[in-house]
């Protein structure tokens, strides 16, 4: 009874198994301290980058969005149809995709031929796709596009397949019972059930083709990337704080009106 | 349902009049802006360029093969580097993002008046600042390095968990925290006993899955100095020694399959 007193609650571990549990944590500390100990920091350059650091953050106060002005909007307003064109094509290119990467739709071999082409265009970063279109169609917003619409179909067709794999058998089956044809089927039973969702992704890809549009100007593919390189490279700060800034506007403004678009679709 | 009248035959139709007309003009405008933006882009493109790129790209693909395997030995050390400032720079991120997300969480903010909008402004900004901007920055400020990268990741990183997190937060069960509360426990302990346990495995899951993402951001952050394997691709490409530049390719696409699939087990093990 004594004992039974002196016992005290503990709660349960998040991993059970405790030899797993240990084994993760020694593994991680050992992996921090070798990984911190082959992090080579310069100190000296650290401390010498400190004031630069604070004329940087009071360059916010104010942002000076005059006197680079024209190049700021031409940059803004490349990134922004770049961003209008890469998401069209993309979207358009990943339908024929997207169907033919969803298992209940086509036939096997269609399907793994899909999802590699999905794969592949998933896996390198946007913008080690655009160092290569620069290359070959020459610097300037064109292979910004391609690099985005590369994205864009990996990302909008993948999410597209899921969907179709996921969605009502039941209303297909009664369309296809009518007698249908094929592309009557998937006009009338297909796609209304993945629409909506479709549609806020659709916005989402255009937020994230936006934000990609602004880096791509690095490897000289066009946007206001350019621009924002050139105000860094010239230690024009309160530029690059109007730019950033700038950014950080439209993104937010897409993301509040694809959530009201979203809102009015459903 | 909408019906066409056709003398006394009814004929069915998808929608009303009015919707099909604001669709059909809502379509309108899509084309009409879809039209003048691709004006722009062929105003801007040199065409000549764009009709010799294939042959180029047949070119490139001929002096890619084979990968210079040889090379292998000056790559470890980048991807090592690659692997350090994507763990650290996520570690980095998920420490700052767990109190800014219960700043951010409606249900547990101090107050929402000052703290929360404070802490979704800081989520939007670190989440519309891609992390090669990030690292454009840092670079400028910290010097080249992986140090910059590791930051670069960090920050933005921190958005991304603390939206999720916060989330995840909101959706938590109110039962669980009001019966801890009646034992009279305070308010951190509240958090500890309540509020943590119903998150955590939500938050583990998160940190793996932006872990996975960071392996594969910090491969690019080289492309503006700020450490690991990008480094080296950008210069391959910049001396145009082709047969290296597909050798990179093949050891990041190897890296981040490898660190999918890591990512894909653990939040298996986890949900």
């Amino acid at each position: 009874m004594n004992q039974a007193s002196q016992r005290r609650w503990q709660r349960p571990p998040f991993i059970e198994s405790s030899l797993l549990r240990w084994g993760l944590i020694t593994g991680g500390v050992l992996f921090l301290v070798v990984s911190i100990g082959t992090m080579e920091v310069n100190w000296e350059r650290v401390a010498a980058g400190l004031p630069r650091a604070e004329r940087f953050l009071s360059s916010f106060f104010p942002p000076d969005f005059t006197s680079k002005s024209s190049a700021i909007w031409d940059g803004i307003v490349e990134s922004l149809w770049m961003t209008v064109v890469s998401t069209v094509i993309g979207i358009l290119l990943s339908i024929p995709v997207g169907l033919g990467a969803a298992r209940n739709l086509s036939p096997r071999y269609v399907y793994l031929v899909s999802r590699g082409i999905l794969a592949l265009s998933r896996t390198f970063p946007e913008i080690i796709i655009a160092l290569f279109a620069v290359k070959l169609f020459g610097f300037g917003p064109f292979a910004g596009i391609i690099a985005l619409s590369i994205g864009s179909i990996g990302f909008y067709g993948k999410l597209l397949a899921e969907d179709i794999e996921d969605m009502d058998p039941v209303q297909a089956e009664s369309v296809k019972a009518t007698g249908a044809s094929w592309f009557q089927w998937l006009n009338y039973a297909v796609q209304p059930q993945v629409m909506p969702r479709m549609i806020g992704l659709a916005m989402y890809r255009f937020d994230i083709n936006f934000r990609e549009s602004a880096v791509l100007g690095i490897v000289g593919a066009g946007g206001i990337g350019a621009t924002l390189l050139t105000s860094f490279d010239r230690y024009e700060f309160s530029t690059s704080a109007a730019i950033l800034l700038i950014i950080i506007g439209i993104v937010m403004a897409v993301e509040y009106s694809s959530g009201y678009i979203r809102k009015w679709i459903q | 349902m909408p019906i066409q009248q056709q003398g006394d035959i009814k004929i069915w139709q998808r929608r009303s009049r009015n919707r099909s007309l604001m669709i059909w003009s809502g379509q309108f405008v899509a084309v009409a802006i879809f039209v003048y933006c691709w004006q722009l882009v062929s105003e801007n493109t040199i065409w000549m360029f764009v009709t010799d790129a294939p042959r180029q790209a047949v070119d490139m693909m001929e002096r890619m093969v084979p990968p210079k395997w040889s090379y292998m030995s000056n790559l470890w050390r980048p991807i090592w580097d690659t692997i350090t400032i994507a763990t650290l720079g996520t570690l980095m991120a998920v420490v700052f993002a767990f109190p800014i997300a219960f700043l951010a969480a409606r249900n547990t903010t101090p107050s929402t008046a000052f703290a929360r909008p404070i802490a979704l402004f800081i989520i939007v900004a670190s989440r519309s600042i891609n992390s090669l901007l990030w690292a454009l920055m840092l670079v400028t400020i910290l010097g080249p390095g992986v140090f910059a990268g590791v930051l670069a990741i960090g920050f933005r990183s921190i958005g991304f968990c603390a939206k999720l997190l916060y989330e995840a937060i909101e959706e938590i069960d109110e039962a669980q925290v009001e019966a801890v509360t009646a034992t009279g426990a305070s308010g951190a302990q509240v958090l500890n006993y309540g509020i943590v346990p119903q998150i955590l495995p939500a938050f583990a899951g998160i940190s793996v899955f932006r872990w996975d993402i960071n392996i594969r951001e910090s491969a690019i952050l080289g492309l503006v100095g700020a450490g690991g394997i990008g480094l080296q691709l950008s210069s391959s490409i910049d001396t145009v020694t082709w047969t290296q530049v597909s050798l990179i390719l093949l050891v990041i696409l190897v890296t981040v399959i490898a660190s999918e699939w890591v990512s894909a087990k653990v939040r298996h093990a986890i949900i």
